[in-house]
C-alpha cells in the first residue's frame, strides 16, 4: 500500500518540492536537479493552480508579513493594540486574547497573528498569473498519497522514516520499514515532528538584533567579519554545534577549519554522554561505542540504562528485546535486571528491578564485576549482596548471550566495568558489539564546552556561529554560558525558533526543518540515512548546509548540490544510480558502521581504583537529571502533541516536577492532593538548593522512586520556546553542574508555602484487584496455559436473549500484546497525527478532557511504595459487538458497521454523552469546547484529509482508522481480490516499534490477529459484561529469577 | 303600541340552592318538558339525571384514542427501527420490541388524554363565545352562588304564558324571558 | 387559627375548611385574589428576585450556547452534571402536583380539593425546568429536535432503544397531559373570572379563556367523567415518567446505575420531594394571601404524613441498593461502587443526604412537629436539598469510578453550572408569580362544591 517515490526518478523533477506541492510543471532539464528559481516557493506555487492553499500559506508569511508576524507574537501579544489589531483582522480571534484557557487556544493565536499578518500581506503580492497544467504529472492523483523515505536527525541516532505526502503536504510520518535499523518502528520525537514542520512560530526570517534582514545581506556582511578573522587563520573565530553526525556537514566543517586553521569547532547537547566517551577512551584507547544485540541476549543486566525509552536509537533494541520474550515467537525468553535511580520504563518492563541511589549504581557494578571476575574485589551495601550474587551468577550461567548495559548518564568508571564485564563474559562480538563513533568527530562535549565559555569570558572568541542547539538554555548553570556570549563580538545563530539563544545573538538566521531540506544522517548502527524534503521551506529556513557554505564563501550551493557533491566524492554512492537508490530507499544498504567485538582493557585504572565517594552531608538528597520523556532536552519544547502526551511513568501532562519517593514524600510532609475538577493536582512546592544555586520545583510522589533520591527532568522552563512551551514546568539546569551533570549529592530540599497545580490523565495507579492486565510468569504459563480462563472462565457466547449478529466476510479486530508494550506511546502520537486529534491544553486536561483515542494506561505492580514494576495497558475503542454506547445513543449517532467496526457518524451525533458514560472503558472523546483549530492556516496543511476535522459538541473516538480500511478496500476491489492480511495497518501499529498491536481480519483464521486471538493469552478485558470486544489483550509474562523472591503478579 | 320584542329563546328561573333547583327541575321535568337545562356554579350530579339527561359515550371515545396511541407508538417504532432504517444497533435485533415497550405506553395515555379533553370540549360544543342565556344579567350569578332552571322556547309543551305560569309555582327568586 | 391552637389540635383533627363560607364569600375570597385587589407590594418583590435570578438564568445559558458546554464541569468519565442532577430533581417535584390531582382525587380525599391547583401549577412549571435542562446540556442545542421522530430527506430516525429517547415521549407526554388537567380544571372558575371581571380587557381575556362556560348541568357531568378519566390516565402516567427516567440510569451498565430498584425509589423520590415542594410553597403562600381558611392544618398534617411514608419507601431503597451492592450481587464492581458511594471522594454528600431525607423527616412522627408551620417549613426544604443531593451521588459518584481505575476522575461544578440551576429556580419562582396573580390559587368550584349548603337533601 505505501509505495515509496524517488524525487530523481520522477518526470516532475525536484522542481515539484520547490513548489512545495505535486503539480508543477513538468520540468525541463532532467539531469539538472535543482533549477535556480526551484526554492523559490512563491514563484514556483504561483505557477500551480491545484494547491492554493500551500501558496495562500506561503504567501502569508511572506516578507512583510512575516516580519509582522514574529514581532505580533513577541511584541504585541496582549498589548491592548494587538488585541485592537486582531478585533479589526480577525474578529473571529477576539476570544483568543480574552480566553483564560489561552494555552488551549495557542493555535487560534498564532492563527491570529499569522493569518492577520497574511491579511495585511495580500495587499503587496504582486500580481501573478495562475495556469493549469498542461500535462498530469506522472504519479501525481489527487487524493491519493505518495510516500517518500527521509530521516529525521538526531543525537545518538537518526530516525529512518516513510513520510505521507498529500498533494505536496507531508501529512504523516511512518517508520521505514526496510531500514534495518529500526524495521519500520517510530519514536514520539519523529511522529510528532510534523508538527514541529508547520509550527507558525517557527522563526521565519533572518535578523540581526531583531530587524529583518535579507538573506544577502547576511552574507555580506559575515563576509567582511569572516575577512577580519580570516587574516588570523581565525583565531578569534569558534563555532559550536550539536554533535555532528551528518557526514557532509562533518566534512563542510571540515573544510572550513582548513580556511581557519586556528578556529576551533565545539560540540555540545543537554544529552551529553561523556561518560560513555571517556571510558571508551580509557578501555579501548579509542572513541569506540557499543550496538547491542538484544535478539541474542538470555540475561540482562541493566545499569541504569533506560534503552526502552522511546528514542529512535532504542527502537531496534525494543523490537529485539520484547521478540526475545515473545513466547508465540518461539524464543527462550530473556531475564531483564534493571537497576534504576528512578522509576523507568525499562524498570516497569523488568524482571527483577533494582531501585537504588545513583551513587550506588557503580558500588553494586563493581559488586557484579567482582564475582564475575573483573576488577578488584569491591565491598557492597548488604542490601544488594544477594541480589549481585544471583545476578553474577545468572550472567556466569550465560555466557556470550548474556548483556550489561550501562546508561548514557552513568560515569565512565560503570561504562567501564560494563565494557569489561560483557568482555569477561564473553559478549563482546556476540550480543555487544563496537563500531566507530557516530559522530564525524566526538567529543567530551562538557571539557569543551567549559573551554569555550573560559574563552568568551577572556575575549578570545570574536566571532561566534551557533550552529543549532540552543546553549542559552541547555548549558549547565555553572558556566554561565549566556554571560560569556555577550562578550563576544559577533554572535551568528543558526536555529528552528526564536528561542533563548537567539535573543543573545547579533545575527539569527531561521533553520530549515529537516523535511525541507537535503541533508544525510546515521541511524544508531551507522547506517547512511538520506534527509530527502518534502516540501519547499515554509518560512525561508535554510539547512545548516547552506550556512556553511555561505560560510565557507560558496553561498551559491544549495543543500542538495552539497551533499549531492559530497557523496559523488564517496565511493558508495558516486554514481547516480546507486544515489537514487539510496534517494529512493532513505538509505544506503550495507552501510552501518563496521562492527567488532573489541575486549577492553583489564588494567584500566577505572575498573580497579574506586571513585571516591565524597560523603554528603547529612539529610540532604542526591539528585539525578534526566531528559524529558516527552520534550526531550527542550527542542520539542513548543510542540503541542508532545507537551500533551501523558509521560510514561508519571502520566503528567505540561509539566516536569522533582519526583520524591512516598517514604521522603512522608518525612518531609509532602503532599499531592487530588483536585476536584477531574485531572488536576494539587502539590507542595519545594525549593531545592545545589552548590548554591536554587531553583523550586513541584513535588511530584512517584511510587519506585529510590529512597533518598530527587530526580528531574530537563527541558522545561523555556522562557522562549513560544506560546505552547514558554513557562511550562521548572528549568532544571539552572541548578545543573559540569562537574556533575546527570547524578549529583548534597541537594537541600526545602519546602515552602506554595502549592503548585498539576496536570495528570491517569489519576489511579491500582487495578483495585481486578484482572485488568493478566500477568504471570513465562513458568506458570508453561504449566497452565489456560490460567486466564481458570482465573475467570469466558462469558459463553449464547449468554445473550438475543440472536447473535452475524459478522460474515470482513470481521475487523485489533490483539494488542501486552507483554510487548513498553508504554512509548508512539502509537497515540501517531494517531492523534493521523486522525487530526486537537490538543486541549493544561487546562483542559486539568479538567480531564485530553482526545487521545489511544491512551496508555499504566498499573505499577507490587507494593505501593516500591512496587515491582509496571504494566502498560494502550487502550483504544474495543469496538465491542454488544457495543453499550450504541444502545444507548437517542440519534443513532454511533452504530454498527457490517464489518463490525463501532463507527461515529459525526455528523448525527447531538452530544449526549450517554455513549461515554456507558462505555466501561471510557475510550470516548468528547469535544467540550472548539478544540480543533479552524483557523490557523499552517495547521490546514498539517491535516490528513482523509480524517473528519471534528467541531464542538461532538463524541469522537478510535475508529480502527477506517480511512486506511477503506483504501485498502478500494485498491481489492480494483483488482477484484480480497484485502490481504497486513494489508491495512493502523497508525498506532505502523507507528509501534515493539510490534505489540496486530490488527486484521478475525474471519480469517490464517491472518495474524486471528491467531493471536487463538493465543492462550489472549483475553477480552471486562469479558464479564459480555460487551464482546473486537479489542483484546494477550497477558503479560514475567521471567523472575526463581532464587530471589519471584515478582509479585498481584497488583498494590 | 310597544315596540316588537326581540324574539324569545327561552325561561330562565333562579334559585338561590341546589336543593330547590333539584326539586324544580324534576317537577319540570315530571310535568312533561324535555328541552329543560340547569346552570350551576358547581357539579350537581343529581341535576343531570334530574333533568332526564342520559350518560355519555366520553369513556368509548377515550378508549378509541388510547388504542390508536398505542398502535401508533409501537408502529412508529417498529417501521423506523426493522423497516425503513435497519442498522446495527449493539448488536440487538432490528426488532427490540421490549425496548419498545415504554414509548408505546406513553403514547396510549397521550392519545387517550387528548381524546378526552377534546371529545368532552366537541361533545359541550365547546369553545362556544355567544348563548342567549348571557343576555339575562343575573345570569353571570350562575357561575357565581345562584342556580337555574331553563326551559326553551323550543320545547313543544312551551307556551309564553303557560310555561311563566309553571315556573312560578316553583316559586323561584325570579322568572326572566331569555332573549334569542 | 388553627395552628395557633395546639390544645384543640391535640385532639380534634382539624377541618379541611374553616367553617362560616358561603358559595358567594368563597368566590369573593378567592377571585378577588385575581380581579379586585391591587397588586400587593410583597408580590412585586418577589417577582423581582425571581425575574432576576431567571435573567441570570438566561445569562449564563447565553454563555452556554456561545462557548460550549466546556464551561460547565462536565468531563470524561463524568459526561453528565449539573444538568441531569436538575432534570430529574425538577421532574420529581414535579410529580406531587398530579398525584395530589389524579391519584387523591381516585381515592376520593377531599382535602385535596384546597391544594391541587398550584400543586398543578407546580407540576407544569417544574416541567417547564426540568424540560430545559436535556436541551442544554447537549454539546449541540441547536439540533435537539433530531430526538423527535419526523421524516427528514436523510430518512434516518431516532434509535428507540435509547432511554433517552423515552424521556422524549415520556415528559413531553406529561407536560402535555398536565397541561391539560390543569387547564380544564380551570375553565369553570374562569368562567366565574369572566362574570366577575370589570375591566374590559379582563373581561375579554378571561372570556376567551372560559371558552363560552356555563356550568350546564349536561357540561357538568361530562366534564366530570372527563375529569375522572383524565385523573385516571395522569395516575399510571406520572409513575411511568420518573420510571423512564429512572431508566437513563437503570438501563445502562454503569456499577451503581444498573439496578432494578431504582425505577420504584425514583418514584418514591419524586413523590418525596414533591410533596416537600408543594409544603415549602403551601406555607408561604396561605400566609401571604390569607388563605388559612382553605389550606387548613389538616392539609398540612396530611402531607407531611405522606412525606413521612414516601420518606420510608425511599429509605427502603437506599437500604436495598446497599444489600444488593455488599451482600446479594456479588459482583466485585457493584460491591466497589456502593462502599466507593458511602466512602468514596463524595461520602461527605452522601452523609449529608442521608441526614436530610432519612434522619430529619422522621421528626414528623412528632405531633407537635407536624403542628408547627415552622417546623414543617424547614423540613420541607432540607428535603428537597437533601433530594438534590441524592440525585447528584447518583449521577457522580457512579460515573467518576468506574471499571477501569485508568480512567478514574472527579467531577465538580463550576460557577456557570451553578448559576444554571440556581437560575431555573428563578425561572420556577418568576412562573408561579405570575400564576398566583392572574389565576385563582384554589380551585373555586370544587371548594363550594364542599361547603355544607352544596349538599342535596334527597327523601326519595
Amino acid at each position: 500500500m505505501q509505495q515509496k517515490k524517488d524525487r530523481m526518478n520522477d518526470e516532475v523533477g525536484p522542481i515539484q518540492f520547490g513548489s512545495g506541492n505535486g503539480f508543477s510543471l513538468p520540468v525541463l532539464g532532467q539531469d539538472t536537479p535543482t533549477t535556480p528559481e526551484s526554492p523559490d516557493p512563491i514563484a514556483a506555487g504561483s505557477r500551480d493552480a491545484a494547491s492554493s492553499e500551500v501558496l495562500a500559506f506561503q504567501k502569508s508569511v511572506e516578507g512583510k508579513s512575516g516580519k509582522q508576524y514574529w514581532r505580533s507574537i513577541d511584541e504585541w501579544a496582549g498589548t491592548p493594540e494587538f488585541e485592537a489589531y486582531v478585533k479589526r483582522e480577525y474578529p473571529s480571534q477576539v476570544e483568543v486574547i480574552v480566553d483564560p484557557f489561552s494555552r488551549r487556544r495557542f493555535l487560534q493565536l498564532m492563527g491570529a497573528s499569522l493569518a492577520l499578518a497574511g491579511f495585511s500581506s495580500c495587499a503587496y503580492q504582486p500580481k501573478e498569473e495562475l495556469l493549469p497544467y498542461v500535462r498530469q504529472p506522472e504519479e501525481i492523483v489527487a487524493g491519493k498519497p505518495l510516500y517518500f523515505a527521509t530521516a529525521m536527525p538526531m543525537s545518538g541516532g537518526a530516525a529512518p522514516l516513510l513520510v505521507r505526502s498529500n498533494e505536496g503536504r507531508p501529512t504523516k510520518i511512518e517508520g521505514n520499514p526496510e531500514h534495518p535499523a529500526t524495521l519500520g518502528g517510530t519514536d514520539i520525537f519523529s511522529q510528532a515532528s510534523i508538527l514541529g514542520l508547520y509550527d507558525p512560530e517557527r522563526s521565519q526570517a533572518v535578523t540581526y538584533t531583531g530587524e529583518i534582514h535579507s538573506w544577502s545581506s547576511f552574507i555580506g556582511e559575515i563576509r567582511v567579519a569572516l575577512g577580519v578573522e580570516k587574516s588570523n587563520g581565525g583565531q578569534g573565530l569558534r563555532i559550536l554545534t550539536e554533535p555532528v553526525i551528518s557526514p557532509t556537514l562533518g566534512k563542510q566543517i571540515m573544510d572550513l577549519l582548513k580556511l581557519y586553521p586556528n578556529a576551533t569547532w565545539y560540540q555540545y547537547e543537554s544529552a551529553a554522554s561523556d561518560g560513555a566517551f571517556q571510558a571508551a577512551q580509557e578501555v579501548f584507547g579509542e572513541p569506540v561505542r557499543p550496538i547491542y544485540h538484544f535478539e541474542k541476549a538470555d540475561r540482562i543486566l541493566s545499569l541504569d540504562a533506560d534503552f526502552l525509552a522511546s528514542h529512535p536509537k532504542n527502537l531496534r533494541y525494543i523490537k529485539d528485546y520484547t521478540k526475545k520474550r515473545n513466547p508465540e515467537a518461539g524464543n527462550t525468553p530473556n531475564r531483564l535486571y534493571a537497576v534504576e535511580t528512578t522509576a523507568t520504563a525499562t524498570g516497569g518492563n523488568s524482571d527483577h528491578r533494582i531501585p537504588m541511589k545513583p551513587s550506588e549504581v557503580e558500588m553494586f557494578a563493581r559488586g557484579v564485576a567482582a564475582a564475575i571476575g573483573v576488577g578488584a574485589a569491591a565491598e557492597v551495601p548488604e542490601a544488594f549482596s544477594l541480589m549481585i550474587e544471583e545476578v553474577a551468577k545468572d550472567l556466569k550461567a550465560h555466557r556470550g548471550s548474556s548483556l550489561v548495559i550501562a546508561g548514557d548518564e552513568q560515569p565512565a568508571a560503570v561504562h567501564a566495568l560494563a565494557y569489561a564485564m560483557n568482555g569477561a563474559l564473553g559478549n563482546a562480538g556476540s550480543t555487544v558489539v563496537f563500531t566507530k563513533p557516530l559522530e564525524v568527530n566526538p567529543v567530551a562535549q562538557l571539557n569543551g564546552l567549559r573551554e569555550l565559555v573560559a574563552d568568551m569570558q577572556q575575549r578570545k572568541v570574536t566571532t561566534l556561529i551557533i550552529l543549532g542547539g540552543n546553549p542559552v538554555y541547555a548549558a549547565p548553570a555553572d558556566l554561565n554560558f549566556a554571560g560569556a556570549l555577550e562578550s563576544v563580538q559577533l554572535r551568528i545563530y543558526h536555529g528552528l525558533y526564536n528561542d533563548e539563544t537567539s535573543s543573545y545573538c547579533h545575527w539569527h538566521v531561521p533553520e530549515a526543518h529537516y523535511l525541507e531540506t537535503w541533508s544525510d544522517t546515521r541511524a544508531y548502527d551507522g547506517t547512511i540515512s538520506i534527509v530527502q524534503p518534502l516540501i519547499a521551506p515554509l518560512y525561508q529556513g535554510k539547512s545548516k548546509h547552506e550556512v556553511l557554505a555561505a560560510i565557507i564563501d560558496q553561498s551559491d550551493h544549495t543543500s542538495y548540490e552539497i551533499v549531492r557533491a559530497y557523496w559523488k566524492s564517496q565511493g558508495a554512492l558516486n554514481t547516480e544510480a546507486s544515489w537514487r537508490q539510496a534517494v529512493h530507499d532513505g538509505f544506503l544498504k550495507e552501510s552501518a558502521l563496521p562492527a567488532g567485538g573489541l575486549t577492553a582493557k583489564q588494567t584500566s585504572g577505572l575498573l580497579t581504583n574506586v571513585t571516591p565517594q565524597q560523603q554528603p552531608a547529612s539529610n540532604t538528597f542526591e539528585v539525578n537529571f534526566r531528559l524529558d520523556p516527552t520534550i526531550h532536552d527542550g527542542q520539542f519544547a513548543n510542540n503541542g502533541w508532545l507537551q500533551e502526551l501523558p509521560k510514561t511513568m508519571t502520566k503528567l501532562t505540561w509539566d516536569n516536577a522533582a519526583f520524591f519517593s512516598p517514604r521522603d514524600a512522608r518525612n518531609l510532609r509532602l503532599e499531592n492532593s487530588m483536585g476536584s475538577s477531574g485531572g488536576d493536582f494539587e502539590v507542595d512546592v519545594v525549593e531545592l538548593e545545589l552548590a548554591g544555586r536554587k531553583i523550586k520545583a513541584p513535588a511530584w510522589i512517584l511510587p519506585g522512586q529510590p529512597d533518598g533520591v530527587v530526580t528531574l527532568h530537563l527541558g522545561y522552563g523555556r522562557t522562549r520556546a513560544g506560546h505552547v512551551g514558554t513557562a511550562t514546568g521548572f528549568n532544571a539546569n539552572l541548578i545543573r553542574n559540569t562537574g556533575t551533570p546527570w547524578n549529583a549529592t548534597g541537594l537541600i530540599v526545602r519546602s515552602t508555602a506554595e502549592r503548585y497545580v498539576m496536570a495528570q490523565t491517569q489519576t489511579h495507579h491500582s487495578m483495585e484487584g481486578w484482572n485488568l492486565v493478566h500477568e504471570t510468569t513465562f513458568d506458570e504459563y508453561r504449566e497452565h496455559p489456560d490460567y486466564i480462563h481458570e482465573e475467570e472462565p469466558p462469558t459463553p457466547r449464547d449468554l445473550s436473549l438475543f440472536p447473535n449478529w452475524p459478522y460474515n466476510g470482513y470481521a475487523w479486530g485489533l490483539a494488542i500484546d501486552l507483554n510487548s508494550c513498553v508504554g512509548c506511546s508512539a502509537c497515540t502520537v501517531a494517531c492523534q497525527s493521523e486522525n487530526n486529534i486537537p490538543v486541549v491544553g493544561k487546562e483542559q486536561v486539568m479538567m480531564s478532557r485530553e482526545m487521545h483515542w489511544i491512551r496508555i494506561d499504566r498499573y505499577f505492580t507490587g507494593s505501593g511504595d516500591n512496587p515491582n514494576g509496571s504494566v502498560f495497558q494502550p487502550v483504544p475503542c474495543m469496538h465491542c459487538e454488544n457495543a453499550p454506547c450504541e444502545v444507548v445513543c437517542p440519534v443513532g449517532a454511533t452504530v454498527h458497521s457490517a464489518e463490525g467496526t463501532n463507527d461515529m457518524v459525526y455528523n448525527r451525533c447531538v452530544g449526549t454523552r450517554y455513549c461515554s458514560n456507558n462505555c466501561p472503558y471510557k475510550v470516548r472523546r468528547f469535544n467540550f469546547l472548539l478544540f480543533n483549530d479552524w483557523t490557523s492556516a499552517s495547521l490546514k496543511l498539517l491535516r490528513n484529509p482523509e480524517v473528519t476535522v471534528r467541531s464542538r459538541g461532538i463524541m469522537e473516538k478510535c475508529t480502527y482508522c477506517i480511512q486506511r480500511i477503506q483504501n485498502a478496500k478500494i485498491e481489492s476491489e480494483k483488482e477484484n481480490r480480497l484485502v490481504r492480511d497486513g494489508e491495512i495497518v493502523t497508525a498506532c501499529q505502523s507507528a509501534c516499534p515493539a510490534d505489540a498491536i496486530t490488527f486484521g481480519n478475525i474471519n480469517d483464521p490464517n491472518s495474524k490477529v486471528a491467531k493471536l486471538k487463538a493465543s492462550k493469552r489472549n483475553y477480552s478485558l471486562l469479558d464479564d459484561l459480555n460487551t464482546r470486544p473486537r479489542t483484546t489483550y494477550l497477558s503479560v509474562l514475567r521471567n523472575p529469577n526463581p532464587a530471589l523472591k519471584p515478582t509479585k503478579t498481584e497488583n498494590a | 303600541m310597544k315596540q316588537i320584542a326581540p324574539p324569545l329563546y327561552g325561561l330562565l328561573a333562579e334559585f338561590d340552592t341546589p336543593n330547590e333547583l333539584v326539586r324544580a327541575a324534576r317537577a319540570t321535568y315530571a310535568a312533561g318538558y324535555r328541552r329543560i337545562d340547569a346552570f350551576t356554579p358547581f357539579p350537581i350530579e343529581e341535576l343531570s339525571e334530574a333533568i332526564g339527561f342520559a350518560q355519555n359515550k366520553l369513556a368509548l371515545i377515550v378508549l378509541i384514542g388510547g388504542i390508536l396511541g398505542g398502535l401508533f407508538g409501537f408502529g412508529l417504532q417498529y417501521w423506523a427501527s426493522a423497516i425503513t432504517y435497519p442498522i446495527n444497533v449493539g448488536g440487538r435485533p432490528t426488532n427490540s420490541w421490549p425496548a419498545f415497550i415504554p414509548i408505546t405506553f406513553e403514547m396510549t395515555v397521550l392519545f387517550a388524554a387528548l381524546a378526552a379533553v377534546l371529545g368532552m370540549l366537541a361533545l359541550n360544543g365547546l369553545p362556544q363565545p355567544y348563548h342567549p342565556a348571557f343576555n339575562v344579567p343575573r345570569f353571570a350569578l350562575a357561575s357565581n352562588d345562584r342556580f337555574f332552571l331553563m326551559i326553551a322556547k323550543a320545547d313543544p309543551l312551551f307556551t309564553h304564558q303557560g310555561t311563566h305560569e309553571f315556573l312560578k309555582s316553583l316559586n323561584p327568586r325570579e322568572v326572566s324571558d331569555i332573549d334569542e | 387559627m388553627a395552628e395557633r391552637e395546639p390544645m384543640m389540635a391535640e385532639k380534634v383533627v382539624p377541618p379541611i375548611m374553616e367553617p362560616g363560607y358561603t358559595f358567594a364569600t368563597v368566590t369573593d375570597k378567592i377571585s378577588s385574589i385575581v380581579l379586585t385587589h391591587k397588586t400587593p407590594r410583597g408580590w412585586y418583590i418577589g417577582f423581582g428576585i425571581s425575574f432576576a435570578l431567571f435573567m441570570m438564568f438566561l445569562y449564563a445559558v447565553s454563555v452556554l450556547f456561545v462557548r460550549g458546554i466546556g464551561v460547565w464541569g462536565v468531563n470524561i468519565p463524568v459526561g453528565w452534571g449539573f444538568a441531569i442532577v436538575n432534570f430529574v430533581w425538577w421532574i420529581g417535584i414535579g410529580h406531587a402536583g398530579t398525584l395530589i390531582s389524579a391519584i387523591l382525587l381516585l381515592l376520593k380525599q377531599d382535602w385535596r380539593t384546597s391544594i391541587n391547583r398550584f400543586a398543578e401549577a407546580m407540576t407544569l412549571f417544574a416541567v417547564a425546568c426540568a424540560g430545559v435542562y436535556p436541551l442544554l446540556h447537549l454539546g449541540r442545542p441547536w439540533l435537539a429536535y433530531w430526538l423527535f421522530p419526523y421524516p427528514n430527506t436523510m430518512s434516518v430516525w431516532p434509535q428507540f432503544r435509547s432511554p433517552l429517547i423515552w424521556d422524549v415521549f415520556a415528559v413531553s407526554t406529561y407536560a402535555i397531559v398536565s397541561l391539560m388537567f390543569w387547564f380544564v380544571g380551570l375553565i369553570p372558575d374562569l368562567a366565574t373570572l369572566r362574570d366577575r371581571a370589570t375591566g374590559r380587557v379582563q373581561k375579554v381575556i378571561y372570556g376567551l379563556l372560559a371558552m363560552g362556560w356555563r356550568g350546564s348541568a349536561k357540561h357538568w357531568s361530562r366534564y366530570e367523567t372527563m375529569y375522572l378519566l383524565l385523573a385516571g390516565l395522569a395516575t399510571p402516567l406520572v409513575v411511568s415518567v420518573h420510571t423512564v427516567v429512572s431508566f437513563d440510569f437503570a438501563i445502562s451498565i454503569l456499577p451503581g446505575w444498573h439496578t432494578t430498584i431504582f425505577p420504584p425509589y425514583f418514584v418514591a423520590g419524586a413523590i418525596y420531594s414533591g410533596f416537600a415542594m408543594v409544603m415549602t410553597l403551601a406555607i408561604p403562600i396561605r400566609k401571604f394571601y390569607h388563605l388559612e381558611g382553605f389550606i387548613t392544618m389538616r392539609h398540612l398534617q396530611n402531607m407531611s404524613k405522606v412525606m413521612l411514608a414516601m420518606g420510608l419507601v425511599v429509605a427502603y431503597g437506599y437500604g436495598m441498593e446497599i444489600f444488593m451492592g455488599l451482600l446479594y450481587s456479588g459482583n466485585p464492581h457493584e460491591h466497589f461502587q456502593t462502599v466507593n458511594r458511602i466512602t468514596g471522594p463524595y461520602g461527605i454528600f452522601y452523609a449529608a443526604l442521608i441526614l436530610c431525607n432519612i434522619l430529619t423527616p422522621q421528626l414528623m412522627w412528632m405531633r407537635r412537629t407536624r403542628n408547627s408551620v415552622w417546623a414543617l417549613f424547614v423540613i420541607s426544604i432540607i428535603v428537597n436539598i437533601g433530594m438534590w443531593l441524592e440525585r447528584f451521588v447518583i449521577v457522580v459518584s457512579s460515573l467518576s469510578r468506574d471499571f477501569l481505575p485508568s480512567s478514574w476522575g472527579m467531577y465538580a461544578g463550576t460557577r456557570y453550572d451553578w448559576m444554571t440551576f440556581v437560575g431555573s429556580i428563578g425561572l420556577f419562582l418568576t412562573l408561579l408569580f405570575l400564576f398566583l396573580r392572574f389565576l385563582p390559587t384554589i380551585s373555586i368550584f370544587e371548594v363550594r362544591a364542599m361547603l355544607p349548603a352544596a349538599a342535596i337533601k334527597e327523601k326519595h
